[in-house]
């Protein structure tokens, strides 16, 4: 695996735009996810309205893998149900434990760049982190 | 350039590999020579078997082997005495024995613990934990900018009421070396007993535990050509007799009843369970090769690529180097940094894509890395075995990162 295939293009995009990197102006939910090994750090934040993820961003500071991460996380899941952003959480860390099939990964657009990260066993937990944040916060969330 | 050690550590003459292996982690683990593998598998092929009690005759060499590696321990850190060496797992273990039996036995409340701000957690949980369990203060020594320490803040923090002082040799964050013969005489001043982490220090500088006057020092194999599981607390005599044991089980009684047991003299009192034979003689062939080396040759050969490194890297403008940014009499060959703009362990993955193995992270040093005002630093640390290539790769890998992430030309 060439390391080209982790820091591609699309990575390094979400890397340097702060385009998500933000606070909302009426969040319904903030979560607190870290990765203790690394230090990175995300606050995710969502506004839901009668189950609708209508926006998302997060702050937060750390490596390009999980900064990117979760800046692609945030495009996806704008407009989304809770339970379908609930199964891309699902499919993504399929997708990193290398449990998916090719054809199952397409509604992760943008995110399937990080697949490869499965090679990079000290990096999964940066990948997964925005993930599991979404995962706690919408877990909360269900009536 | 040739380096005359090399040809001894297979894992750097490996031919078949993807990539090459430039290996500059040093200060986690080193590489281990021939004469350490070799030695410790003519043990398990020709006498493995469980030491002090057999009564045939390669249960008695193990025990014959695992005593001499504790003889030649004694005589390489200049202990008085064998039994002032009690084997363990590693510097950590060390560290929390100590803690435990000599801390939880004489520790009183309000009493003080004194450490630096740049200890590695193995010589901060164990203090910190110590303190909150027996009411005491743990105090820190704070640092300048360079990572050293002054005279000024040790005379400050030092008081009557300080009752342990811990303290590294060498940091594992920033390679200070610290002046241990004036803090252990500091301490000593006012009572307080001195624990010394020497785990990066042994590995490049002679330790005289005599000539120091330290009461405790410890260290771990690993770190110093050894095995790994082999670890080393050297404790003065009367020190170890007054404490209790800090793990009970065999090999370390007298007589055992019902109810009550007497425990065996040092060291074996502190040392509860079959020991770690193997492990005991790869650090005895260790200590070895680097005698037969010379600390000397070792110094001698770090500093050039210690200066060199820093040279190099003050070269480049993004970089950022913590604790001292020339070779000094203090500086040893660990080398923090970060790479403006991009995270350590971008920069760590970056660079083992070309095979080079450094670390990233807080390094075990947490209070340290936000006393620094950091979330976490590259390092890397340097050996014997180490080239001036070895340091030109790396550099040409370092030049690329931020290439690879956008940033800059």
């Amino acid at each position: 695996m060439g390391i080209e295939n982790i820091y591609s293009d699309i990575l390094r995009e979400h890397a340097n735009s702060n385009h998500n990197k933000h606070h909302l102006g009426h969040p319904t939910q903030t979560q607190r996810g870290i990765n203790p090994s690394c230090g990175d750090e995300i606050e995710l934040e969502l506004e839901l309205e009668d189950g609708i993820i209508k926006d998302a961003s997060f702050v937060g500071s750390g490596c390009a893998i999980s900064q990117a991460s979760a800046s692609i996380m945030v495009d996806l899941i704008k407009g989304k149900s809770i339970e379908e952003a609930k199964e891309l959480a699902k499919t993504f860390t399929g997708m990193i434990k290398n449990e998916m099939k090719e054809e199952d990964l397409e509604v992760l657009e943008d995110a399937i760049a990080l697949k490869d990260i499965s090679h990079m066993p000290a990096r999964v937990k940066c990948a997964v982190l925005g993930w599991h944040t979404l995962e706690e916060s919408i877990k909360e969330n269900q009536e | 350039m040739s380096n005359p050690y090399r040809k001894d550590f297979p894992l750097l003459n490996q031919k078949e590999r993807s990539k090459p292996l430039i290996y500059l982690d040093n200060a986690a683990t080193t590489q281990k020579p021939d004469a350490v593998l070799n030695a410790m598998e003519e043990y398990y092929k020709e006498y493995n078997a469980n030491p002090y009690r057999g009564l045939y005759d390669i249960s008695e060499k193990a025990t014959e082997k695992y005593e001499e590696a504790r003889r030649i321990t004694a005589e390489f850190i200049h202990a008085k005495d064998s039994a002032e060496i009690i084997f363990t797992r590693n510097a950590t273990e060390s560290l929390n024995l100590i803690a435990y039996s000599f801390g939880r036995s004489f520790l009183k409340e309000g009493e003080e613990i004194l450490i630096p701000i740049s200890e590695h957690h193995s010589n901060l949980l164990p203090w910190q934990q110590l303190a909150r369990e027996k009411k005491a203060v743990l105090n820190y020594l704070y640092l300048d900018e360079s990572g050293n320490l002054s005279e000024e803040e040790l005379e400050a923090k030092i008081t009557e009421k300080t009752r342990i002082v811990a303290f590294a040799y060498v940091s594992n964050v920033l390679g200070t070396i610290y002046p241990v013969k004036e803090i252990v005489e500091k301490a000593h001043s006012v009572g307080a007993v001195t624990v010394v982490d020497c785990a990066q220090s042994i590995p490049h500088y002679p330790l005289d535990v005599e000539a120091l006057g330290v009461d405790f020092a410890v260290f771990s194999g690993h770190k110093m050509l050894g095995p790994m599981g082999i670890g080393v607390l050297y404790g003065k005599k009367a020190l170890l007799e007054s404490m209790p044991p800090f793990l009970t089980g065999g090999e370390m009684i007298d007589f055992v009843s019902e109810q009550e047991a007497t425990f065996a003299p040092l060291p074996q009192k502190f040392e509860a369970g079959t020991p770690n034979v193997g492990g005991a003689i790869g650090l005895m062939e260790a200590i070895a090769y680097i005698k037969d080396t010379g600390y000397d040759k070792i110094k001698a050969a770090e500093e050039e690529l210690t200066a060199y490194a820093l040279d190099r890297l003050r070269e480049l403008s993004y970089v950022t180097i913590y604790g001292e940014k020339y070779l000094k009499e203090n500086r040893s060959g660990v080398i923090s940094f970060n790479v403006e703009g991009v995270h350590p362990h971008d920069v760590s993955s970056l660079l083992d894509a070309d095979g080079v193995c450094i670390r990233a992270g807080h390094h075990c040093a947490q209070p340290l890395m936000h006393y620094m005002g950091v979330a976490a630093t590259c390092r890397a640390s340097f050996y014997f075995y180490n080239t001036k290539e070895d340091i030109d790769s790396f550099i040409e890998s370092l030049k690329k990162v931020r290439r690879w992430l956008g940033i800059g030309n």
